[in-house]
């Protein structure tokens, strides 16, 4: 009875004392980084955070890295641009992926971090396909969004009552879309859905529903991506300069990237990545674009 | 081999493992309860820290956080934080649910107890046991798939509406109001039963005047039971109830609680920022009201010892 009591509590203990080392082991390999950067082969373990629209073009990216580098393992969550910069600040993980500029959030030291802009997204707004347009003026979808125009027909589509699909106040994609596309004017309520999917799901089931979405999500008719002043939501017109409304992809560093960090990193920018993957993903390849765009949103020609 | 031991070795042995038995086992039970106790207290102490700062160092005054309509965190120039909309979203799905779920829990426990204790349980007890069993995010699902377009084609409005949300939540927390009200009216003393019958009342009588009244404080208990997880309700109601941000003039307009604006939000933010640490305050307004439930339960547990 006696020893049976002992073991009992020896292996609570025990049983503490693994998680214990589990949860120690687990945060120093993710400091843990950017190790056998001289022995030639690649070899460490680094984490990435960030942007849940990124993780899967990361993770991708990510899994055929470590198919070529078998030491290497990068690890990639997702948790929002906001967690992404957050953490990338403080140290917690290596890479922060973000789908705004870092100076655009606030208590981000922006003057730390390395930006690095991996790719391009393209986005327009979006309208049932019942609504019957599918062009409209830059003026007139300030006005459908600010509440000014709130049925169809008054834009020459059906008899409609105008339906707004935003995103969260917090939202990378309502601040490029609301920056671009309404020249900053703040939208009317509408519903509210953060996933792109479920936006695409409520526009194509709501009549006269109208909300925006990246390029990458207008792979079938059950939604209908509206031209802006006549120029077509394409990746050439994105990549010209022609059509506003896209926004990076970045993925921010502390510091300049160094080691494994910097050697994922300009895989990330090989042409093997930005012209096959990412067109697999839906993004355009930001090596391709001839127009460059700041924090500030001013953009020129390269 | 204890057995072939001298009776003296075996007590003297016995009594010393039994002390530290005792001593052992006081020790681990001590320490369970030391480690739930201090997490809480650590839950509490950082959520009230946290909620705070909005208030402390973003200088937002709590009046107008709580009073205030008008909700506009991304404006640069004059941003407007009132969360009173999402903290009346909450309060309106919450009891809306328990209207819907508080009588058919009651009678679905009635029925269980009093009607047909035998086959009636043996049906209705796993089938509110299957429902406990799936996840809210199926539940949102659910709600977003058939009940949205069903509102939307027969109700009228969006669909997305303090009526999908009060719909998805009566579902979910009915399985919570039946099973404690299952268990105060079986729980009732026979002689209850008895006494009634005997004076000439019938079974209903016998249910309506005497066996629901004996057992309202524990009813009671499982309807606020509910509502605090009713309350506390993210992920299904962010799915149907069309988070936005305005107040809503009817049960057919959408709207926003706490936990939604919570989860939609958490992503984006950065820590620290003012944007981030009203999402805090939200939090511990939440925290607020599930001890406001809790003290609400515990007040009428004691009414019913009093008893």
């Amino acid at each position: 009875m006696k020893s049976f009591k002992k073991i009992s509590l020896m292996m609570l203990i025990a049983a503490f004392m693994i998680i214990a080392a589990a949860c120690g082991s687990d945060s120093s390999s993710d400091k843990d980084s950017g190790g056998g950067k001289d022995s030639g082969e690649l070899s460490g373990s680094i984490s990435v955070s960030g942007s849940s629209a990124m993780q899967p073009l990361i993770a991708a990216a990510a899994e055929e890295f470590m198919a070529e580098n078998p030491k290497v393992d990068i690890q990639v969550n997702a948790g929002g641009s906001g967690t992404g910069l957050s953490q990338v600040a403080e140290g917690s993980v290596q890479i922060g992926n973000s789908d705004v500029f870092a100076e655009e959030k606030e208590g981000i030291p922006a003057d730390k971090l390395v930006d690095h802009k991996v790719a391009v997204v393209g986005m327009t707004a979006a309208v049932n396909p019942k609504v019957g347009i599918d062009d409209i003026k830059k003026e007139d979808l300030i006005k459908v969004f600010t509440g000014k125009i709130t049925n169809w027909k008054e834009l020459g589509g059906k008899d409609q009552k105008i339906v707004l699909v935003n995103r969260p106040d917090s939202s990378g994609t309502r601040a490029v879309f609301n920056h671009f596309a309404l020249d900053g004017a703040t939208p009317a309520e509408g519903i509210t859905e953060d996933s792109s999917n479920t936006v695409k799901k409520i526009i194509n089931e709501t009549e006269g529903a109208i909300g925006y979405l990246a390029f990458s999500y207008f792979t079938d008719d059950s939604v209908t991506p509206l031209s802006i002043d006549g120029v077509k939501p394409t990746a050439e017109n994105v990549q010209s300069g022609k059509f506003p409304v896209w926004a990076y992809q970045h993925s921010y560093t502390k510091g300049e990237a160094e080691g494994l960090t910097k050697a994922f990193l300009d895989y990330l920018m090989s042409d093997d990545i930005q012209n096959t993957l990412l067109k697999e993903q839906g993004y355009l390849p930001v090596t391709k674009m001839k127009v460059e765009r700041d924090a500030e949103g001013n953009q020129k020609n390269i | 081999m204890e057995k072939l031991l001298p009776a003296k070795d075996r007590l003297l042995k016995s009594k010393r493992s039994r002390l530290d038995g005792e001593f052992r086992g006081k020790l681990i039970v001590i320490l369970c309860a030391v480690i739930m106790i201090s997490a809480t207290i650590a839950i509490t102490i950082f959520l009230g820290t946290k909620g705070m700062q909005s208030f402390t160092k973003n200088g937002i005054s709590i009046i107008e956080f709580l009073t205030s309509t008008n909700w506009n965190p991304t404006d640069k120039a004059s941003p407007m934080y009132g969360v009173l909309p999402f903290i009346f979203g909450s309060f309106a799905v919450t009891f809306l649910a328990a209207l819907i779920a508080a009588p058919l829990g009651i009678g679905g426990a009635i029925f269980m107890t009093e009607i047909a204790p035998s086959w009636g349980r043996k049906i209705l007890q796993p089938i509110v046991e299957l429902l406990v069993g799936i996840p809210s995010v199926v539940y949102g699902f659910i709600g977003l798939t058939v009940l949205v377009p069903f509102i939307r084609e027969n109700v009228g409005g969006l669909g997305f509406s303090l009526l999908s949300g009060m719909i998805v939540l009566a579902v979910m927390i009915l399985p919570t109001i039946t099973t404690i009200a299952t268990d105060a009216m079986s729980s009732l003393p026979n002689h209850l039963r008895e006494g009634s019958y005997a004076l000439g009342a019938t079974r209903w009588q016998t249910i309506r005047k005497v066996l629901v009244p004996a057992a309202m404080p524990s009813l009671l208990t499982a309807i606020i039971l509910g509502m605090a997880r009713a309350f506390g309700e993210a992920l299904a109601v962010q799915m149907v109830i069309g988070n936005v941000r305005n107040l809503p003039s009817s049960i057919l307009d959408a709207s926003a609680t706490l936990t939604t604006i919570i989860t939609l939000n958490m992503g984006h933010t950065t820590y620290g920022s003012v944007e981030n640490n009203t999402l805090w305050s939200m939090g511990l307004i939440l925290l607020i009201m599930s001890f406001a439930f809790i003290l609400l339960i515990r007040y009428l547990s004691s009414r019913r010892k009093l008893r």
